[in-house]
């Protein structure tokens, strides 16, 4: 040892020295806390994993335990712990990707206090066993794991999965994420009978037929580089089927990955009309554009692809009123030989957890939308959309909190990365703001240098 | 002018790499290589003692052989390496194929591979030189270098014609290529095929649309069948070969609608009577074998410039 400090520390959820779980008393933080109408300069007291007290910096602070650990924040945002509702961390069967352990370390790196998982595993997490098992492993973790169950039985798309039993052994949600369903009265089905079990359905809309062969966008860049494409429309055909089919069975549908401009009018219009939907989307979707492709970047290559620079605009429009209501990351790591392949037989999908905070943020300094905003998408509607608790920083609720820092800069290099897979577009990219501190349940899970005692 | 001019590639991936100038080098080289093939000894010791390596992922017969004839008039060593299953259901990246060819210390690999942009991952991860030999629906550089050849041996120009591509313009490499290097050299470019053999955006890379065939190749220069396969990975392009023959397949009876002294040609291999009618193919307007010898001259050329010959 050079007996150089380490730079970032991080600690699981359980177990560990009780010193862990003392009293945190976080000062000169600015508090951002939407379900309370609150933005204001204060200090903020953790204590038994729950939120005491929030109060403004010039009022006299009332006394603390000793054993409190005061952390002075010097101007840095205090928030409700970020959730993100969309990841892949392929365990169990892909555990050379990501595991439990690994994928939730990368979360809390990237300041995400809880994570919502989805189904298409090895086995396909399809029945109560496979659910069981993600929560049992998630005890071992760096954040809170929300398994999302499948719709179908081995996402096969052909008959209901046991959504019932899923949701006793702890899912959220069910989704065909990574396998969608293509028979419609199927999905028709799986939404009715999410009612009985008030489980959340998450849509992969993707018509399977429209996408097949097709490696990106379809336009004068894939002809151009003579890769087959994917039309819109193969989003945009099953993001209307799922609108109508929510409208009828009156339910909610959650649309995952919006990637195009006319999912975005579609959404807005259901939504004006009365639908019950929600929907999300990825950063990438809101920085990238299909250029990143050209050289055949495999690290540019995900499912739905990235679209044109017109598509990303009315993503961010989306975001900015409201028709998208989540960013979620769709982390989705692969191992470098899925990646250092031919461009059509690489992987689909990116990891996204430890590099969502500062691309968010870039929307917040390009006025796309404020703070406040920022912390409803990252937080407080995930939690309402998945109905978990979280999203406040309400005297008496879990202390799940996450402290960004939104001026610090940094390149991410691979050996930052804390997944176990670093299939990036950013790597090498020059970011600006990261999460500094993520806190689950009072306890610091992931800690900056900045505060490396 | 009689300045020499430098030739500064050391790959030849796609024709958009290339320069006019280039272009125009490459086609000078290739006539004056051109003669050695027609003399009774045909081989030269320009390329003694280098070695060239036929890396082909994908069948084919033609385009192998041609390089491999190329190479060999010019007495380089040659060898064949064929891959009928792609590197990734071997368990083995693309890139340690790379590095394994490379122990072999080749210093020129001929690329053909089913995935677009392969020879260019190559390229950037070997030392050694890369030729694209057809890379998926991307691009065949050297294809297109001979059909330029041909076409300025039988027009002595290639600025200002008018050449008309008909067929599957959207899973054609041929194609991508030729509108690109017949408008960077002056030509004007006609596409024309069913509308779902058209991409989108084949405007951009300079090729005018045409949805009927006769308008097509009114008044054209050049015209240019592709082979046409009925679909693609379970993509139905076309009812049926006749129906794309009756509307599309270029005849004696439409073929009177280009100039006079149009010539025509294929790429290869042809379905005879479906794209072209046999008459005409073998008939005196038609230069597919003139390709056909221009091929090797043309590969001979890319080998000699790329391994820096003077
Ligand atoms: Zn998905």
């Amino acid at each position: 040892m050079t007996g150089k400090a380490p730079m970032t520390s991080f600690q699981k959820m359980r177990g560990g020295d009780a010193s862990l779980d003392a009293p945190l008393l976080f000062k000169n933080g600015r508090i951002i806390d939407p379900a309370n109408r609150l933005d204001l300069n204060g200090d903020l007291f953790i204590e038994n994993g729950r939120i005491s007290w929030v109060r403004p910096s010039d009022k006299e602070s009332s006394t603390v335990p000793d054993d409190t650990r005061t952390i002075d924040l010097d101007g840095r945002w205090i928030l409700p712990g970020f959730i993100d509702m969309h990841v892949h961390l392929r365990e169990p069967g892909e555990e050379y990707k990501e595991t439990i352990e690994s994928g939730s370390k990368s979360a809390a790196a990237g300041g995400f206090c809880g994570v919502a998982c989805m189904p298409n595993t090895i086995p396909v997490n399809d029945c109560e066993a496979v659910t069981s098992f993600i929560k049992a492993r998630a005890r071992n973790g760096y954040c809170r794991v929300y398994p999302v169950g499948a719709i179908s039985k081995g996402g096969k798309g052909e008959a209901l999965a046991e959504f019932g039993e899923m949701r006793t052994a702890g899912a959220v949600a069910v989704s065909d994420d990574g396998r969608p369903v293509s028979d419609s009265q199927l999905m028709r089905r799986a939404l009715e009978y999410c009612a009985c079990h008030n489980l959340l359905l998450i849509s992969h809309s993707e018509d399977l037929n429209l996408s097949r062969n097709g490696v990106m966008n379809e336009g004068p860049l894939s002809t151009k580089m003579g890769l087959r494409g994917i039309p819109r429309s193969a989003e945009e055909v099953m993001v209307y089927r799922d609108l109508s089919l929510a409208e009828f069975a009156k339910r909610p549908v959650h649309i995952a990955h919006v990637s195009t401009r006319e999912s975005v009018s579609l959404i807005r219009r259901a939504k004006a009309g009365g639908c019950p939907v929600t929907a999300e989307t990825a950063p990438h979707y809101f920085t990238l554009t299909e250029d990143a492709v050209e050289g055949y970047n495999t690290r540019a290559k995900m499912s739905p692809p990235l679209r044109t620079g017109d598509d990303v605009e009315a993503i961010r429009e989306g975001l900015r009123d409201g028709t998208i209501d989540a960013i979620a990351t769709d982390h989705a790591p692969h191992s470098d030989f899925e990646k250092d392949v031919e461009f059509e037989f690489a992987a689909n999908g990116i990891i996204g957890l430890e590099t969502a905070i500062p691309l968010a943020l870039a929307l917040v300094r390009d006025e796309i939308f404020n703070v406040t905003r920022l912390v409803e998408l990252l937080s407080l509607n995930p939690a309402r959309i998945l109905g978990v608790e979280g999203g406040s920083l309400s005297p008496g609720s879990r202390a799940d909190v996450t402290v960004i820092d939104p001026d610090t800069e940094f390149v991410y290099t691979k050996e930052e990365v804390v997944s176990k897979s670093r299939n990036s577009p950013f790597l090498g990219s020059e970011l600006k703001g990261r999460a500094v501190l993520t806190i689950v349940g009072g306890r610091i899970t992931f800690c900056g240098e900045e505060f490396q005692r | 002018m009689a300045v020499k001019q430098r030739f500064d590639h050391r790959h030849i991936l796609s024709l958009e790499d290339l320069s006019e100038a280039d272009i125009c080098l490459i086609l000078q080289t290739a006539e004056s290589l051109k003669e050695i093939s027609e003399r009774s000894i045909k081989k030269v010791p320009t390329l003694r003692g280098k070695t060239v390596v036929n890396f082909f992922f994908e069948p084919s017969t033609r385009t192998r052989l041609s390089f491999e004839i190329a190479a060999k008039r010019m007495s380089a060593d040659t060898f064949n390496i064929s891959a009928s299953t792609s590197s990734i259901q071997k368990g083995e990246t693309l890139i340690d194929t790379a590095r394994n060819i490379m122990a072999m210390n080749p210093d020129v690999i001929i690329v053909r591979h089913s995935c677009a942009g392969v020879p260019g991952i190559l390229a950037d991860n070997i030392d050694a030189s890369v030729i694209n030999a057809g890379d998926g629906i991307h691009e065949h550089p050297s294809q297109c270098l001979l059909d330029m050849m041909t076409v300025r041996q039988k027009k002595g120009k290639i600025d200002g014609l008018t050449v008309a591509i008909v067929g599957d313009i959207s899973h054609s490499r041929v194609a991508h290529s030729n509108i690109i290097g017949f408008s960077k050299m002056g030509a004007k470019v006609r596409v024309c095929g069913p509308s779902t053999m058209i991409p989108i955006g084949i405007e951009e890379m300079g090729a005018k649309v045409y949805g009927s065939l006769e308008e097509a190749i009114d008044g054209v220069d050049v015209v240019m069948a592709l082979r046409i396969q009925k679909e693609r990975q379970k993509d139905p392009l076309i009812p049926s070969f006749r129906e794309y023959s009756r509307f599309f397949g270029i005849t004696k009876r439409n073929i009177g609608a280009a100039k006079p002294d149009a010539l025509i040609m294929h790429p290869g291999p042809m379905n005879r009577g479906v794209e072209l009618d046999p008459d005409l193919a073998d008939g005196p307007r038609s230069v597919i074998l003139d390709q056909v010898t221009n091929g090797v001259a043309v590969r001979m050329a890319l080998l000699y410039l790329i391994l820096g010959g003077d």
